[in-house]
This record gives C-alpha cells, structure tokens and sequence, in this order.
C-alpha cells in the first residue's frame, strides 16, 4: 500500500493525466515513511506532515512571540494575547467559571483546527480537516468527553439531560426519544460539518482552477476571478467552520456541566 | 473518495492523536501559562498604576484645599488690615478736621470782631464828618455858632432815620 498514488490512476501510461483534472486527488493520502507499529499502520502520511507541521507552527507561535514577555506587546505577541483572549472570552461567555479546566482544550482544538484548514489554502499543501476521520475522531472524543463531564459530575443525574421540563407527560416518551437521537448524532454532525466544508471548497477550487487551464489565455479569466473571490471566501470558511467546532464544543461542555 | 479509503484511517488517527496530545500538552503547560502570566501582569500592573493614580489625585486636591484654604486666610488678613487702616486714616482725618475747622471759627470771629470795630470807628467819623458839615453848612446858611453838641444830636437823628 505504499504506493498508493499508482493504484489511483489505473493504467500508468494515462495516470498523469487523469490526476491532474481529479479533483478528489488532492485528497489522496501517501505513505511518506511507512511504520508498522505492532500491526497497527502507523504510516507517517502526508497528512501526519501537516499535523506536525500545525503543531510546530502553534507551539512556535504561541511559544516564541511570548519570548519576550513585554509589557506593552509586539505585533506576534499582540496576536498570540488576541488568541488567548478571543478562546478564553468564548469559553467564559459559554461555558462560565466552570469551563476554565477545559480553556487549554479548547484552545489546543480551536488552534489546530484553524491552523489546519489555513494550511490547507496554500496550493500544494494537504487539508488534514477535508478527511472524515480526522474530524469524526475529533468529535467522538469531544462527545465522549462532554458525556464522562456530565455523569462525572451529575451522575444519575444526568439522565435528566433527555428529558425536557416542563412538557406533557404523553408526549415525553417521543421527546425523550428524539433527545436521545440528536444527542447521539452530535459527534457526526459535529464531524460531517467541519470534513464537508472543507472538502466542498477544495474539490470547488480544483474544479474552477481546472476551467482556468481548460479554457486557455482567452476565456480563463472569467474562472481565476472567480478563483480569487473564492479563496477569499474559503479563507473565511476556514476561519468560520475552526470558530464552529470549538464553539460547539463550548456549547455541549456547557449543556452537561449546567444541564439544561 | 480518498476519504472512505479505510486503509488509511488508522495512520491518520494514531497520528492525529499523537499530535494533538502533544499539541495539548505543549499548549497547557508551556505557551498558555506564559500568555496568562503575561496577561496578569499587565492586569496588575494597569491597577496598580491606575491606584497610584488615584492617590496622587487625592494628594493634589488636599493641597490644593490647603493652598485655597491659606489664600482665603490671607485675603481676610488684607482685608483686615485694609480696614483697621482706612479707620485709623479715618479717625486722624476727623482729629485734623476738627482742629482746622475749630482755628477757622476762631479766625472768622477774630476777623469779624474785627471788621465791627472798624465800621463802628468809620461811621463814628462818618457822624463827625457829617456833624461838622453840618456845622459848616448852618455856619454859612444861618451864621452864628450852634452847639456841637445839638449838631451831633440833629445828625445821630437823622441818621438813624
């Protein structure tokens, strides 16, 4: 499985070619280093280079322009406080005093998850947050997480989380029920939202960047202004869809420390 | 879809649970205490220079009310010693008033006593002069001698008609 990039193109003599109009090629995921750790593929990909890649430029980042420590703060400082600052005020807002255990989480998820879908806007690079399982993993340990926060702190308790207050008795059984569903359906949507976001702009990139070499040096404009307007509104998904994923997390923390 | 490739899922999750973990543990024991630190220092620091403010604000104002209070101090002195002096004036104006008015008076009469005298001797020689006109007159009118003394009569009569 090494050589995963062979498999795709099927005949090698007009791989190339269909490579460079697939626009689901981009996601390809290619065994770097291959590892094999106790039968389990630990492969170093090229999307473990840009997970990596994010940790060294967040820690980097946040590490370095604090260096100095100053009083009135420089521009990287500046932004690394305006960093702190923008996730502690979301956590503060949404979840209250009893969130700040959880602030080095939230922002640990927010940074990577920002950091990632901006990597994925410069050309050549890999979108490590355009793959479902990287997402879903994500949410299926913040859902776990947010359920072991409530019945740690509720315990039986937090069985009241399903079911509404303050409705009739005859209809409880259905409302609990559909609790029940959209509290279970959390992690995918969670996952779902952030994965199809970025895979939709990429794949929509690749398709109209493909138009602008389809259609030459006369009608190729038309696509690459529209390429630019685009990436100009990916850079804001990416942003918007990172400030998402964090928000609710806050918000489903909040549900299970506060209950309803 | 590379995305529901399932061979490459499990890659993918043992790295992205490698760095994250390592993500988290960088971010909570080392960047974010250093950003917090930071941030409370400035916090600090902002109250305590805004304190400092404060008490040097309030220790304007105190001498300033001082600084008042002493002005209205010596503003009454003045008017004080405006006053004292403008009586004293006052009192020695009156003394010198007296006095000149009192050598006035005395002059006055002094001159007045004066000027009788002297109109009481002019209209004694205004009587003699009219008696020995008189006198004269009778002398060359009627002839003879008469009196003096029924001249000077005859002429005080007249006169004093």
């Amino acid at each position: 499985m090494a050589t995963d990039n062979e498999t795709v193109g099927g005949a090698v003599g007009n791989g190339a070619e269909v490579e460079a109009f697939d626009p689901m090629h981009q996601f390809q995921i290619n065994r770097l280093i291959p590892v094999d750790f106790f039968g389990i593929d630990a492969s170093f990909t090229n999307s473990s280079l840009f997970m990596v890649v994010a940790v060294v430029l967040i820690s980097g980042f946040n590490i370095f322009s604090m260096s100095g420590r100053a009083l009135v703060p420089g521009r990287m400082q500046s932004v690394a406080e305006l960093s702190y600052e923008f996730v502690a005020n979301m956590v503060r807002t949404n979840v209250g005093s009893a969130g700040q255990k959880f602030f080095p989480f939230i922002f640990s998820l927010f940074m990577f998850v920002l950091v990632l879908n901006l990597i994925g806007m410069i050309p050549y690079t890999f979108t490590v947050t355009s793959h479902i399982i990287v997402t879903f993993a994500l949410a299926i340990v913040i859902f776990i997480g947010v359920t072991m926060v409530g019945v740690i702190k509720h315990g039986f308790g937090f069985l009241k989380f399903f079911v509404p207050s303050g409705v009739p008795a005859a209809l409880l059984p259905l409302l609990v029920v559909i609790e029940v569903i959209s509290y279970l359906t959390r992690p995918i949507s969670l996952s779902v939202r952030l994965f199809a976001n970025m895979m939709a702009g990429h794949t929509m990139l690749k398709v109209f960047a493909s138009f602008v070499v389809g259609l030459g040096i006369l009608g190729g404009w038309a696509p690459l202004a529209f390429m630019v307007a685009f990436t100009g509104l990916e850079l804001m998904i990416a942003f918007l869809q990172a400030y998402v994923f964090a928000i609710l997390t806050c918000i489903y923390l909040n549900e299970s420390i506060h209950l309803h | 879809m590379p995305q529901l490739d399932f061979s490459t899922f499990a890659p993918q999750i043992v790295w992205l649970v490698i760095t994250f973990v390592a993500l988290y543990f960088l971010m909570s024991k080392v960047a974010l205490p250093r950003i917090s630190v930071v941030l409370e220092n400035r916090r600090d620091r902002i109250a305590s220079d805004l304190d400092e403010a404060q008490r040097l604000r309030a220790e304007t104002e105190e001498v300033i009310q001082v600084y008042e209070a002493e002005l209205a101090e010596a503003r009454a002195k003045a008017h004080g010693i405006a006053a004292e002096t403008r009586e004293k004036l006052n009192a020695e104006i009156a003394v010198e008033q007296a006095s000149v008015d009192e050598k006035i008076d005395a002059r006055m009469a002094e001159a007045e006593a004066k000027i009788t005298a002297m109109k009481d001797q002019a209209m004694g020689e205004v009587n003699a002069a009219a008696a020995d006109t008189a006198e004269a007159i009778i002398r060359a009118l009627v002839g003879g001698r008469p009196a003096k003394a029924e001249v000077a009569k005859a002429v005080a009569a007249v006169r004093s008609n």
